[in-house]
């Protein structure tokens, strides 16, 4: 009986010293994009010995039933103390002006990063003269995967613009391929949209959207549905039942020639599927968008009310280093969202996605939380589905707007 | 007095739990419904919301709003799921309750066999059934294990309809089912003989299906013209939920079958009645009870419906939506909140509907003992 009081004594007694020191990180980083975190986090262990991390993962792609768990848990009063949300409005519009995240402009100042980072990135990190996560990686957007020897076999080339897409699309129908764009489910429907509407209207025009200067009901961004119907036209009818992987599956198998899908498909292509980037796959920027990187980023943030606070900003300063961020992409598949990350350690795409980093026009993305807050987002599905159900552009443009105005977009 | 006092006692915990946890929360959600909480952003996620009431805002906009299409399909895939759900699980387990109380060989084991699925959870269902209603695999390759060609419907990601109507004329097909429905009631009655019963629903149904047929065709929700109808991708999910179910009507037929006396089916014999005639005036009557204590269960069910749409279809497929689905993307994706409890509101005057009269029924009955 002694010897049980006592074992729980000291059981007690130790889980209440570990408890200055933990560190909950919430995410949705699961599956093949787990070891890149677990990397990470190895490397905060070997700096801070004493903090015992516990990795609050919830899977699900693109985050999606992680940020409703979130959700519980901030409005229940226990965030986590530090989660992973994509960069930009995502962050802002749900978090930020609820004011429940504490400004990290300081930790910029001290760490260097305002030189270290894009300007073009810092801006879409910041709202009201604070600067509100840090960014983790860059993915690309609006990237178009094939297979070069197979694109050989049916004697087409990557098409430049969209309307020489459907020219190729109309080939490639000839010779029997039923649908030669391979096409997932719902949100990569929306991540086409938005390879679409960039080279619709433009770098600029795009912009305009989202700060409320372009109405979607204006005639040009109507005609953005236009097209992408079009384009619906050369994909599979069996989208809806697909994930991404699948539809990536389709194109290295030959059954599809295409595929828009962000860059976490050459991690998947090359990690997973064991092929070798620039020769066995290879890709070229969505029809009508080269000059122009459509990024999203994951980042990190502090939320109001952390539990362990300074051991959340230690992670943030891991999380924004050289070291961090260079340990990290390789393995997760995406670039440093620092300028000064070393090309040596990341295979043949991800130094051309650097090189495009580096020199190309910046803009954020939809699909993946840059541009438009979350409030949109989720009812943009909607939107979608009145297209995909009706076919008729004008009454997708005017969902879109009404929503637009619903949730404040640009204010 | 004291044996009072202690019952009141040992009551009171639980009613205090049942008073804050069930109808404290249904308050506070009703008052949710009736508020803007979550229209300003900077409102939605704040630590204390400041919320501003709206009365029923939030329900005309489900109703008749621009945006929210969705939540109407949603509606009318609801009403044809649990339509079909119902008919084929009862249907079913009625079938298979006949033949196994005709007393086959290894009757134990097929009852074993048809109940089992019952022991799974939706999501489990729901994922078997996926792989099974694959485009190019499961149920689609079946006729070719007998040398036809394979079937080649999408089950799961068609977005056919059929039976479409306008959203516009829901007033008018709602007041005609109510009509007809008293009318029905009407007709029994005068059979009964009840006069003052078949005085007033004849009223109500005349003056129900009189409004229909002048105004009700004229009434406009929407600016303009919203078809909706049985989205065809449903039917998948209806055949994995009957599957699921039909084991659980079929025992409780078998139980209502074994449970009628054997002197009344010999005396229908020694009277002369056919197979066809005992089951139809003696059996079917005396399974009436039970086949209306598994509709209030089967009911609820489809009412609420969401892990088995959930597994089989994912979230975001709007031709397998039903309002549980839609009220967990606005409110934990989208951030509506007040919408999000406006369906949450509907979805329990839905149930109430299915369950009151039936409780009523019951109270009723034992008041009468």
């Amino acid at each position: 009986m002694r010897k049980w009081l006592l074992a729980i004594g000291v059981a007690l007694g130790l889980s209440a010293l570990a408890q200055t020191g933990k560190l909950e990180i919430f995410s949705w980083w699961a599956g093949d994009e787990g070891p890149a975190l677990e990397a990470l986090i190895r490397l905060y262990k070997q700096k801070y010995p004493g903090v015992e991390v516990i990795n609050a993962t919830v899977t699900g792609g693109a985050g999606v039933n992680a940020k409703a768990v979130l959700k519980t848990r901030m409005l229940g009063g226990d965030p986590p103390d530090t989660f992973q949300v994509h960069a930009g409005q995502e962050l802002i519009g749900t978090w930020v002006v609820a004011d429940r995240m504490e400004d990290l402009t300081s930790l910029f100042r001290q760490e260097g990063w305002l030189q270290a980072f894009p300007k073009g990135l810092i801006d879409l990190l910041s709202y009201k003269g604070g600067i509100w996560s840090v960014p983790v990686n860059i993915h690309r957007s609006n990237v178009m995967w094939y297979i070069p020897a197979k694109l050989r076999e049916w004697g087409v080339t990557p098409p430049k613009t969209w309307a020489d897409f459907l020219a190729t699309c109309q080939t490639l129908k000839r010779k029997g391929l039923e649908a030669p764009l391979a096409l997932g489910e719902n949100w990569t429907q929306q991540h086409l949209w938005e390879s679409v509407a960039l080279a619709t209207l433009g770098a600029d025009g795009w912009a305009n959207l989202w700060n409320g200067k372009l109405k979607f009901t204006d005639p040009k961004a109507v005609a953005v549905w236009d097209t992408f119907g079009k384009v619906l036209d050369c994909a599979n009818k069996d989208a809806a039942g697909l994930s991404w992987q699948q539809a990536v599956d389709r194109v290295v198998q030959g059954k599809a020639a295409f595929n828009i899908m962000g860059d976490w498909a050459a991690g998947y292509m090359s990690t997973t599927l064991k092929l070798k980037p620039g020769t066995d796959f290879a890709w070229a920027p969505s029809p009508g968008t080269s000059g122009v990187f459509m990024m999203l980023s994951d980042s990190f943030g502090l939320p109001k009310g952390a539990k362990n606070r300074q051991n959340a900003i230690n992670w943030l300063k891991l999380v924004g280093s050289k070291e961090g961020q260079d340990t990290f992409n390789p393995l997760k598949g995406s670039i440093a969202a620092r300028l000064d990350s070393d090309p040596a350690k990341y295979n043949a795409y991800g130094q051309s996605a650097m090189k495009d980093w580096q020199s190309n026009r910046i803009v954020g993305s939809l699909v993946h939380g840059a541009v438009a807050p979350e409030s949109f987002m989720s009812q943009f599905g909607t939107v979608m589905e009145i297209f995909l159900q009706s076919k008729n552009p004008q009454a997708a443009a005017n969902a879109a707007q009404a929503i637009a105005n619903q949730v404040g977009l640009g204010r | 007095m004291r044996d009072r006092i202690t019952a009141f006692l040992v009551l009171l915990p639980s009613l205090v739990a049942v008073g804050v946890f069930v109808y404290g929360f249904i308050g506070q959600n009703l008052w949710v419904s009736f508020s803007d909480w979550g229209k300003n952003p900077t409102q939605a996620l704040a630590l204390r919301p400041e919320l501003q009431f709206v009365g029923l805002e939030n329900y005309r906009e489900l109703f008749s709003g621009f945006v929210d299409v969705r939540f109407r399909q949603s509606v009318v895939n609801l009403i044809f799921f649990t339509l079909f759900f119902m008919a084929g699980t009862l249907g079913l387990g009625l079938l298979l309750a006949i033949a196994l109380d005709r007393g086959p060989k290894g009757e134990g084991f097929f009852r074993t066999v048809f109940l089992f699925p019952m022991a799974l959870s939706f999501v489990v269902t729901g994922t078997i059934w996926r792989w099974l209603l694959q485009p190019q695999g499961g149920v689609n390759v079946l006729p070719t294990l007998f040398g036809f060609p394979p079937f080649n419907f999408p089950w799961l990601t068609t977005r056919q309809q059929v039976l479409v109507f306008d959203w516009n004329q829901l007033p008018f097909y709602t007041a005609l089912a109510v009509g007809l429905t008293l009318l029905y009631l009407a007709w029994q009655a005068h059979r009964g003989g009840e006069r003052k019963r078949l005085f007033w629903s004849l009223l109500s149904s005349g003056l129900l299906l009189l409004w229909a047929l002048t105004l009700g065709r004229n009434i406009r929700l929407l600016p303009y013209a919203e078809p909706h109808g049985f989205s065809l991708a449903l039917v998948g999910v209806i055949l994995a939920a009957v599957w699921q179910m039909s084991g659980y009507t079929m025992a409780l037929y078998l139980a209502g079958l074994r449970g009628i006396p054997v002197e009344i089916l010999e005396a229908a014999k020694v009277d002369g009645a056919s197979e066809w005639q005992t089951y139809r005036y003696v059996i079917f009557p005396l399974l009436a009870p039970i086949t209306l204590s598994a509709l209030i269960v089967l009911g609820h069910i489809a009412l609420k419906i969401f892990d088995l749409i959930f597994a089989m279809a994912g979230l975001d497929y709007a031709p397998t939506d039903v309002p549980a689905i839609y009220m967990y993307l606005l409110a934990f994706r989208g951030n509506q909140f007040a919408k999000g409890a406006a369906i949450g509101i509907l979805l329990l005057l839905l149930v109430a509907m299915v369950v009151i009269p039936y409780l009523a029924s019951q109270l009723k009955k034992e008041v009468r003992r």
